[in-house]
């Protein structure tokens, strides 16, 4: 009894201060960095690291559905297949889809089909691939949020990009985003994605037990945490694409065009204008 | 490799200029593309590695458990080699259980290791004929642009290298590296007609007729070969391609080793 007692209070996830054992506040992200096309061969890909998750998402396509008999003679498919590295967890994982990552793959797949274009694509498939390097909790989130990235740099054509990010309940108090060690002794999960722009939620799962008013604060959290990462999303594809009058200079000077000959010039404009002004 | 199709202009090209010394990528014929290492990639991981070369990028990592020795060696730890070609590194990959080419990969980059004593088996012996540490080397190819062969080989050298065994978790006694006593280096050359390309790029590797990969030791000495493909090669290209494999190994050993 001493023993069990002894543990519990090891297990402790909130502090005196209410603030969690690494320091986050209840309503804090743990640091998040993006970063879009990292690789040379697919079409689009991005690279995730959200706490202690490192996580790579690649898209190909719209590319020729295969095996053909899974066309859609209306639409494009969006396939999804969420993986983990053997490495990614302290046990190593099997190679090879499980149960669990074949659901994720599933979930992800659907919320993506939500915002893709789908009817522009008939026939072809828009394939995701989320490749967990190192898992820290919440890798579902980390991947789809890489994965809509990847998509945006595959130049695929989408309503919005998608955000995702899990809340639960430890040690009885709400939090946003839980770590390795929150979700194993946390007595609630509750992953879920959006829509920023419209707000609609694209993914949605729960496990463990929540009253409906902390589910409420729950998805008040989420909904924060994912309008934060829509900004980093934003940043890393501004960052992968835009480009300043300088660097395009700095490529290739500009070249005079050549002068016209004396008859080919255009007449003066003719306007009310003219050069006396009004 | 793969099924993918390398136009004739291409083809032309590539041959025209590698029968003058030169490659599309700026290279000269014996010449492999950049090597660089980037050591205890993954935490998770008892020891890893993400390797490029050139744009190839792979990631390794190791676990170390424990179990039993196989019978008939019955005082030395167990080596085990995968490799996943995931669909994110090329269009040409599916996701499946490994096919024969990635079987192949995986079972040369583990016998340069293996054959080399890059890792000193036995000290992986915990109690003979029960217990010994088993290390599981498995590669992951985030982004295949040729040659996998040698990319492979560098990360998991690499990542064992960085390999430190959780013995105190387990209750064995205090952590410590692994004891590594050799380095191999696989260096693969590509023949193209007539020619000979190391470390072939991905348009190089899709339209050579025979491959041969040498893993040579830090003494220039041969550990494992392996001649893929259908077409062949003469003796004295071989004889050839090995003094080439024991020069650039020279040049990549260090990278590996001080990464």
């Amino acid at each position: 009894m001493e023993d069990i007692e002894h543990i519990e209070k090891e297990m402790k996830l909130i502090k005196a201060d209410g603030r969690r054992l690494d320091g986050r506040k209840a309503d804090e992200l743990r640091p998040v960095r993006i970063e879009a096309g990292v690789l040379r061969r697919a079409d689009g890909s991005a690279y995730i690291e959200w706490g202690g998750n490192k996580v790579l998402a690649a898209v190909y396509g719209p590319r020729e559905a295969h095996p053909r008999h899974l066309q859609d003679p209306a639409r494009a498919l969006v396939q999804c297949r969420y993986n983990m590295a053997p490495f990614s967890v302290s046990d190593r994982k099997r190679p090879g889809p499980d149960r669990r990552s074949v659901e994720i793959s599933k979930v992800i797949s659907e919320a993506f089909s939500a915002v893709v274009f789908k009817e522009q694509f008939p026939r072809t498939s828009v394939d995701i691939f989320i490749e967990v390097l190192q898992a820290d909790a919440g890798t579902r989130c980390a991947g789809l949020t890489a994965a809509s990235v990847a998509l945006a740099d595959a130049g695929v054509p989408m309503r919005d990009l998608v955000a995702s990010c899990a809340s639960g309940k430890i040690d009885g108090v709400v939090c946003v985003d839980l770590n390795k060690e929150e979700d194993n002794f946390g007595d609630a999960d509750c992953p879920m994605a959006i829509v920023p722009r419209t707000g609609e939620i694209v993914l949605l799962q729960m496990d463990g037990h929540l009253t409906y008013d902390e589910f409420q604060k729950a998805m008040e959290m989420s909904i924060g945490a994912t309008h934060r990462l829509y900004e980093l999303q934003r940043d890393a594809l501004r960052r992968r694409y835009s480009t300043t009058l300088e660097d395009i200079l700095k490529e290739s000077p500009p070249v005079p065009p050549p002068p016209m000959p004396e008859s080919e010039l255009p007449p003066p404009p003719e306007d009310d204008f003219g050069p006396e002004g009004i | 490799m793969s099924e993918e199709i390398v136009s004739e202009l291409m083809r032309a090209h590539v041959y025209r200029l590698a029968s003058t010394g030169q490659r599309v990528d700026g290279r000269v014929l014996d010449e492999p593309r950049k090597v660089a290492i980037q050591r205890s990639f993954v935490k998770t991981a008892e020891g890893s590695a993400r390797a490029k070369l050139g744009n190839t990028d792979i990631l390794v990592g190791i676990k170390m458990s424990v179990g039993e020795p196989y019978p008939d060696t019955p005082n030395t730890g167990v080596l085990s080699t995968s490799v996943e070609l995931i669909p994110m590194a090329s269009p040409t990959f599916e996701a499946g259980p490994p096919r024969p080419d990635a079987i192949e990969l995986a079972r040369v980059v583990d016998r340069g290791i293996r054959e080399s004593k890059m890792v000193n088996m036995e000290k992986l012996c915990i109690t003979p004929k029960e217990k010994v540490w088993i290390m599981f080397i498995d590669i992951h190819v985030l982004d295949f642009d040729g040659n996998l062969f040698d990319a492979c080989s560098y990360g998991a050298v690499a990542a064992l290298a960085s390999t430190v065994v959780p013995a105190k978790n387990l209750g064995l006694g205090e952590d410590f590296a692994l004891p590594i006593e050799h380095w191999p280096v696989s260096v693969t050359t590509a023949k193209i007609k007539d020619l000979l390309v190391v470390d072939p790029s991905l348009d190089e590797e899709r339209m050579a007729d025979a491959r041969i990969t040498v893993t040579t030791d830090e003494n220039g000495d041969i550990r494992a070969m392996q001649k893929g493909l259908s077409g062949s090669f003469s003796y004295d290209e071989v004889k050839r391609i090995i003094e080439t494999a024991q020069r650039v190994g020279r040049a990549i050993r260090p990278v590996l080793r001080s990464s």
